[in-house]
């Protein structure tokens, strides 16, 4: 909410300056966003008077006056369209500084003479409006500085209120703060009840009183609605960001800001029959004033005439029962709409009001009458007029009930951490509002006033004593508490020892959107359908991620584009999977790797890394985890159909490791050989505490061989072969060498295999281990097909 | 005898010249030897009397004596060159860069979020997760903000269907958490959360801190010294900090935290708003069944990245989601 400083200090007036002020309501919740000068910073301009006008003898769209400043009078060419004797206008005098460090100087204007400037409000920047000078009132006393006589000397505070503050949404809400933070009395302007001089009232029926418990109307016969706005009232309103429309528009929104109750004037001859406020029917039209014509939904609270809604209840009001110039008899409205009722209808109609901001967070209930009186009084002062009795229906029932809520003492000062004494406290409620009913034997019975619709239990009056009383002012202690202490298993290795080994491991850690672009999931995970958000930001970032992989593969392009030829990332967060009618939200860990193993230097050669790669790099972290895992070759949408293997962890699936397959890759646009990896977090994190074995002091007996083999047999083949032959004292088995070559035939290769064998308590005999390792040659000959290379 | 002299005199000479540890090898046995010319002067003692004898064997051994140190200095000499030589020739350029791996490193985030947690690990609390797409109950309906309540227009949320949605901030983890177990509760939720709003200073997916503790006798007061600590902590120097009233539906009282950040133009202290904070509201209690008489607690929400960019001076929030290498590799 935007506010004039000076018509807060109308109100109550601490001695404070603009920046005090704005620091004690922030600290008071009520955080100021910023400020803003009223005008534009000039000096030396003084209300003016036309005396005379003539044309410029040669210029058509110039003329030459003679400008009053109150001792004298000079002469001043003047473009203005509205310039004409008799009017009163900020005259800069020779001498004047305009914004903009603008200098008057003493000039001629096709040949005639001019010592001054007649300026428009944009000139002083006091508005976007140019149209031509900015007219005073005729009473404006000539020879006055401008400053002092519009009071210039103002700021606009803009207060960013958090939803619950429905109070502090007009002049006398945030009034009544300052008074109780500077304990000063608050001066209202007095509100007196208009009295009637017809018996014209307009026929009312609320049909719908649990959305609108209160209506008033009262009608207002022959105004003059040509009457202009008084410019002290148009720069209240404009200081307050509210742009200046009619008399009619311009007291209504007056009063809104002045006591926060929104209110509508109807055209009363546009208005057939009488109002009745009801819920719309389902299809309804209705072109409201900004001309927009929107088809209401039976959930929406309207007033309607006999024939027709006119105005969204509390939003915004019909184009075709608006006053306009023309217009004679107003029917004034003050209501209180329900917030419940009201909430999202402006949202659903693409409308954010400055009644409906107030309406959907509550208005004061009580407030209508009063508002009625004030704005009868000043429309009355502009517009004249003849004003009916208000009618007001009301539904007890519906009124939001009363509040009386118990504050007890030693729960204020528990809570708080400080017990305040009961004067303080006291004195804080009621400077509040906040009606101390009776003094308890533990605390207060206190009356929650009808404008705060936010106090409703005893917390939200601690709150309120605490805020008064000054957050910082409360003390600041250690928590005490129980300090039971968890059990952390061992066995569970936490998500950042992963991610600390794939940085140890040259990794880079990621951190990717969760929402994708499908175009790319379909080409990572094309079976699944992945679960598309109702509205969301773009439509690259509009379905949750089934793998990891999608974001990961952008940001491998992205710096791709950036001349980055070496990537290695990871990132760990969730998947998300449709599992029937739910959502399965699984925590993943997954990885790319592209360009070289290692860093270009002189000593690192210069390879690019491959499966094997990355594959030892898992290995290492499953050894880190304590947890054994499988590489079995198998096929995934997304990968290398003769580079990819399935992880698998007794039995279960764990996860994926692969090359990127080429035509996915090509579709993506990336460049080189892609690695890529993703495990199941919750899969792989539980491994083993160690557990000693006696170590032996025997030696290890090593026996190599060579075979070939048909390159279709997987390694993983050969050593459960080799393992299942050679006995339970084998302690290691290692492949030292792999070849392929012309020499041994199409289809096979060569493998060249360690094995160590060793006993806990004696030295194996020559014998038992050649009997072990022929069993083991002649196996991988019978059930591989190898043959034993000499 | 002056003969021994001379030959001493030229074993002097040839010992000084030897330049090879071979050379001096070879003069050792020229001289020295079973048939060495200074061995061979005992020859001579024959000829001499029994009283001349023991004289002339001794100057003999003295001969020997002077010619074998020689030797021995001059040995050590040859061979400490020597090493000195093949250390010489096996220096390198140490300057040269090392072999292996790079460093990679922790994302920004990461690294905020594992020193947030290691604060409040050490003061007792746990660490829970929660899921990312959650029901309306948890996000608003048990944190006390009901279907109408205009605090919902704080929230841009993303949603699946009118009840499923992405979590819009880490708080439905409270809930989850009290639900769950039996107070006394002491536990941070670090996650991601997500908003519908994308521009200059807003990405759609951010990450949050949510704390609780739960006791039967806590206190604002007692909020405030574990905001001002942890505020202490992480940004290692006493700076001021303020808590200013504000709104939040799951707590009440509420506070915004302002730190010090340097000075406005007039002089003034610069506040920056890094915290939500509060004392659990009685509603959202009642929701997890908990005696809001007996317990009371308090609860704080913290954004990551902004407190990343203060701690490191970034001044894009939106960098921390392009995964820019040159940009993460500065925070290894």
């Amino acid at each position: 909410m935007k506010f004039s400083e000076q018509w807060l200090r109308e109100w109550v007036n601490p001695d404070l300056n603009t920046q005090e002020l704005m620091d004690q309501i922030t600290m008071a919740g009520l955080e100021v966003d910023g400020f803003e000068p009223v005008a534009g910073k000039f000096q030396g301009v003084v209300v003016g008077e036309v005396v005379a006008v003539e044309p410029h003898p040669d210029a058509d769209k110039l003329r030459v006056c003679q400008v009053s400043n109150g001792t004298g009078s000079v002469q001043v060419v003047c473009g203005a369209p509205n310039v004409r004797a008799g009017l009163k206008v900020p005259f800069a005098e020779v001498g004047a500084v305009l914004p903009g460090d603008f200098r008057i100087k003493k000039a001629k204007l096709r040949g005639q003479p001019s010592e001054g400037m007649l300026c428009s409000a944009s000139e002083l920047e006091l508005s976007e409006d140019h149209a031509g000078l900015m007219e005073l009132p005729a009473d404006a006393p000539v020879g006055a500085s401008l400053t002092d006589y519009l009071k210039l000397n103002d700021v606009t505070i803009d207060v960013d209120l958090t939803p619950n503050r429905a109070d502090c949404l007009s002049i006398k809400g945030i009034a009544r703060e300052v008074g109780v933070l500077n304990s000063l009395l608050v001066e209202a302007p007095e509100i007196e009840a208009v009295q009637a001089v017809h018996s014209d009232v307009p026929q009312i029926a609320v049909q719908a009183p649990a959305g609108c418990p209160r209506y008033l109307g009262r009608i207002l016969r022959n105004v003059n609605l040509n009457a202009p706005t008084p410019l002290w009232m148009q720069e209240k309103l404009r200081r307050s960001g509210i742009r200046s429309i009619d008399a009619a528009v311009d007291v209504t929104n007056y009063v809104l800001l002045e006591l926060g109750q929104p209110m509508h004037a109807f055209d009363r001859n546009r208005i057939q029959g009488g109002i009745v406020v009801r819920m719309a029917k389902q299809g309804e039209k209705l072109v409201l004033l900004d001309g927009q014509e929107v088809e209401l939904t039976a959930e929406t609270l309207v007033i309607a005439d006999h024939d027709k809604p006119v105005a969204i209840a509390g939003v915004m009001g019909g184009e075709d029962s608006g006053v306009g110039p023309e217009t004679r008899d107003l029917v004034l409205e003050s209501a209180y709409f329900d917030p419940i009722t009201l909430a999202g209808k402006a949202r659903h109609y693409g409308l954010h009001t400055d009644a409906s901001h107030r309406f959907e967070r509550g208005v004061d209930y009580q407030l209508a009458r009063d508002a009625m009186e004030r704005c009868t009084a000043l429309l009355m002062s502009i517009v004249g007029g003849e004003p009916g009795e208000i009618v007001e229906v009301a539904s007890e029932s519906h009124l939001p009930k009363s509040r009386v809520i118990d504050l007890r003492e030693r729960r204020l000062a528990d809570v708080l951490g400080l017990a305040i004494d009961r004067t303080t406290v006291e004195e804080i409620l009621s400077r509040l509002g906040l009606h101390i009913d009776k003094l308890l034997r533990d605390g207060w019975q206190v009356s929650v006033p009808s404008f705060r619709p936010d106090i409703s239990i005893e917390e939200d009056l601690i709150e309120e004593v605490g805020r008064i009383y000054g957050y910082n002012n409360l003390p600041v202690t250690e928590p005490v508490g129980s300090l039971g202490l968890r059990v952390e298993e061992e066995a569970v290795r936490p998500v950042s020892a992963i991610q600390n080994y794939f940085v140890a491991c040259g990794y880079q850690e990621a951190v990717t959107y969760s929402f994708v672009d499908p175009r790319v999931q379909q080409m990572i995970d094309p079976e699944r359908e992945g679960i598309a958000l109702a509205n969301p930001i773009s439509s690259d970032l509009s379905v949750m991620r089934t793998s990891l992989w999608s974001g990961l593969l952008k940001t491998v392009a992205y710096n791709q584009n950036r001349q980055q030829p070496r990537i290695r990332l990871f990132e760990t967060g969730l998947r998300f999977v449709k599992d029937g009618d739910g959502i399965d939200q699984q925590p993943m860990l997954a990885g790319v790797v592209v360009g070289d193993q290692l860093p270009a230097n002189w000593a690192n050669g210069r390879r690019t890394a491959d499966f094997f790669d990355v594959k030892g790099e898992l290995e290492s972290l499953f050894r880190l985890l304590g947890i054994d895992v499988q590489f079995i070759a198998s096929q995934h949408p997304a990968l290398h159909p003769g580079q990819t293997a399935e992880l698998v962890r007794d039995g279960e699936h764990v996860g994926w490791i692969g090359t990127l397959h080429p035509q996915v890759q090509k579709n993506l646009e990336l460049n080189g050989t892609i690695l890529m990896f993703e495990l199941f977090l919750n899969s792989i994190v539980s491994g083993y505490v160690p557990n000693f074995k006696e170590i032996s002091k025997f030696p290890e007996v090593r026996r190599d061989l060579a075979i070939i083999i048909g390159n279709h047999v997987a390694f993983a083949d050969v050593e459960r072969v080799a393992k299942k032959h050679a006995g339970e004292r084998l302690t290691a088995l290692r492949a030292f060498d792999v070849y392929e070559g012309e020499s041994l035939g199409e289809g096979n290769r060569s493998l060249a295999l360690s094995l160590f064998w060793q006993h806990p308590e004696r030295t194996l005999n020559e014998e038992e281990v050649h009997s072990l390792f022929t069993g083991v040659i002649d196996a991988l000959q019978e059930e591989l097909g190898a043959t034993l290379r000499s | 005898m002056e003969n021994l002299k001379q030959l001493v005199q030229d074993g002097l000479a040839a010992v000084e010249s030897a330049d090879s540890l071979q050379a001096l090898d070879q003069i050792r046995v020229e001289y020295l030897g079973k048939k060495g010319v200074i061995t061979q002067q005992a020859k001579t003692l024959g000829k001499l009397s029994a009283e001349e004898r023991p004289a002339a064997g001794q100057k003999i051994n003295e001969a020997k004596g002077q010619v074998e140190q020689a030797i021995n200095a001059r040995r050590s000499d040859l061979e400490r060159a020597a090493i000195e030589q093949k250390l010489a020739s096996e220096s390198i350029d140490v300057t040269l860069p090392g072999r292996g791996q790079d460093l990679g490193g922790l994302h920004p985030v990461t690294r905020t979020l594992q020193r947030i947690e290691q604060f409040f690990s050490r003061a007792g609390y746990t660490v829970e997760q929660g899921p990312e797409i959650e029901d309306d109950y948890h996000n608003f309906e048990a944190l006390n903000i009901p279907g109408h309540h205009p605090a919902r227009a704080m929230h841009d949320t993303f949603y699946f269907n009118p009840g499923t949605l992405l979590r819009t901030h880490t708080s439905p983890v409270q809930i989850r958490t009290m639900e769950a177990g039996k107070p006394p509760f002491r536990m941070i939720c670090p996650g991601r959360v997500y908003r519908c709003d994308s521009d200059m200073t807003h990405t759609p997916m951010f990450h949050q801190v949510e704390g609780l503790l739960v006791e039967k006798d806590v206190s604002f007061a007692d909020l405030k010294s574990t905001v001002e600590e942890f505020l202490r902590v992480f940004f290692e120097r006493d700076l001021k900090v303020r808590f200013r009233p504000s709104y939040f539906p799951f707590t009440e009282p509420s506070a915004e935290v302002d730190i010090e950040w340097g000075q406005e133009a007039d002089g003034s202290i610069k506040w920056l708003e890094v915290m939500g904070c509060g004392m659990v509201h009685p509603k959202v209690f009642e929701h997890c069944g908990i005696d809001a008489e007996e317990y009371r607690g308090f609860a704080f929400g913290l954004g990551v990245e902004r407190l990343a960019m203060l701690r490191y001076g970034v001044n894009d929030l939106r960098m921390f989601f392009e995964n820019d290498l040159r940009f993460l590799r500065q925070f290894r």
